[in-house]
């Protein structure tokens, strides 16, 4: 299996994912720049954390038309697996990839820190290496993830199991108090309607070394290999 | 070909919470502003753009908005009149 991290002007997620795509679990990875029209035969493509194009207008709202979205979107059409972290998120929502939106975080406030969320769905390629309810150690880094959808959209996502994450105590309850920038329902990560694209704020990439103090990101990475044929 | 500028005026939908108004709200408020109701924070944008009359550069623009200047799951979208300006190709 190979992975292809795309890299905006502006990405500062892209070595971080390569990393544990290379390091953390021995599969071959590469760049694929904005500008190019090819993913080099890459079966899973992440789009990484950072701040393409400055968040300028909305975050997301520019990469969303690099050259490389088309194929990316061609790609995510074919049922081929889409991970989008942070910034990706935000860019996989604002190409349609996934419905709904980001927004800035209810507090005002960037939050860098490592957060819990509860594992809500354990079926899907990227999620089924956890368990229903298991509760993961995750950083996140961002100013704008706050989730927001129209009422039907999130009632679908809900009824048909696509919320992936969701931020929690780290006793499993989920709370205001515990929704670290105001998402709906507490929601940190969800899956498109075929479910091979995953968007989630938390970054699982950053947990894949004890060293950092969380190897709670690696079961994405695991599910992945199992879960795709190479 | 006559050079318009079309304002765009970007706010968050209704429903849609935006703490950025809430905040220069309240910051009104501790100046003694106590008569505001509710703010919204949104975006203003110009565009100026090459047309063949005030209805084409009023449709121009208000497809930029549907493609990339207006989000429609979070933002509504006001064009205001195009004015004429000085220096479009003809």
């Amino acid at each position: 299996m190979k992975f292809g991290v795309v890299t905006f002007p502006g990405s500062n997620g892209d070595y971080d994912a390569c990393h544990a795509a290379a390091d953390a679990i021995g599969r071959e990875c590469v760049y694929l720049w904005h500008k190019d029209h090819d993913l080099k035969g890459c079966d899973v493509i992440v789009l990484p954390g950072g701040f393409s194009y400055g968040d300028y207008l909305r975050p997301g709202a520019i990469a969303r038309f690099s050259p490389i979205m088309n194929e990316v979107v061609v790609h995510a059409k074919r049922g081929a697996p889409v991970l989008a972290i942070c910034n990706g998120f935000q860019v996989a929502c604002e190409a349609g990839l996934l419905p709904g939106a980001l927004l800035r975080n209810a507090s005002l406030r960037f939050v860098s820190r490592l957060v819990t969320m509860r594992v809500e769905n354990d079926s899907s390629m990227f999620t089924h290496e956890y368990y229903k309810g298991q509760i993961l150690s995750v950083p996140v880094a961002h100013g704008d993830g706050r989730y927001t959808a129209d009422p039907d959209v999130v009632a679908r996502l809900e009824g048909e199991g696509r919320v992936a994450f969701r931020y929690s105590s780290t006793g499993g309850d989920v709370s205001d108090e515990d929704n670290i920038n105001g998402s709906v329902n507490g929601i940190a990560g969800i899956i498109n309607a075929a479910g091979n694209v995953l968007g989630m704020m938390p970054h699982p990439e950053r947990a894949v070394d004890p060293v950092i103090g969380s190897t709670d990101g690696l079961g994405v990475f695991h599910s992945l290999l199992d879960g795709v044929t190479a | 070909m006559q050079l318009y500028r079309v304002p765009v005026q970007i706010i968050p939908r209704p429903g849609i919470l935006d703490p950025q108004g809430a905040a220069v709200a309240g910051a009104l408020r501790s100046l003694g502003f106590d008569t505001i109701a509710d703010i919204r924070v949104g975006r203003f944008i110009t565009v100026d753009v090459n047309a063949a009359s005030a209805a084409d550069a009023t449709s121009a623009v208000r497809s930029m908005c549907e493609k990339l200047l207006a989000n429609p799951v979070i933002e509504d979208f006001v064009l205001e009149e195009p004015t004429l300006q000085q220096g479009g190709q003809s």
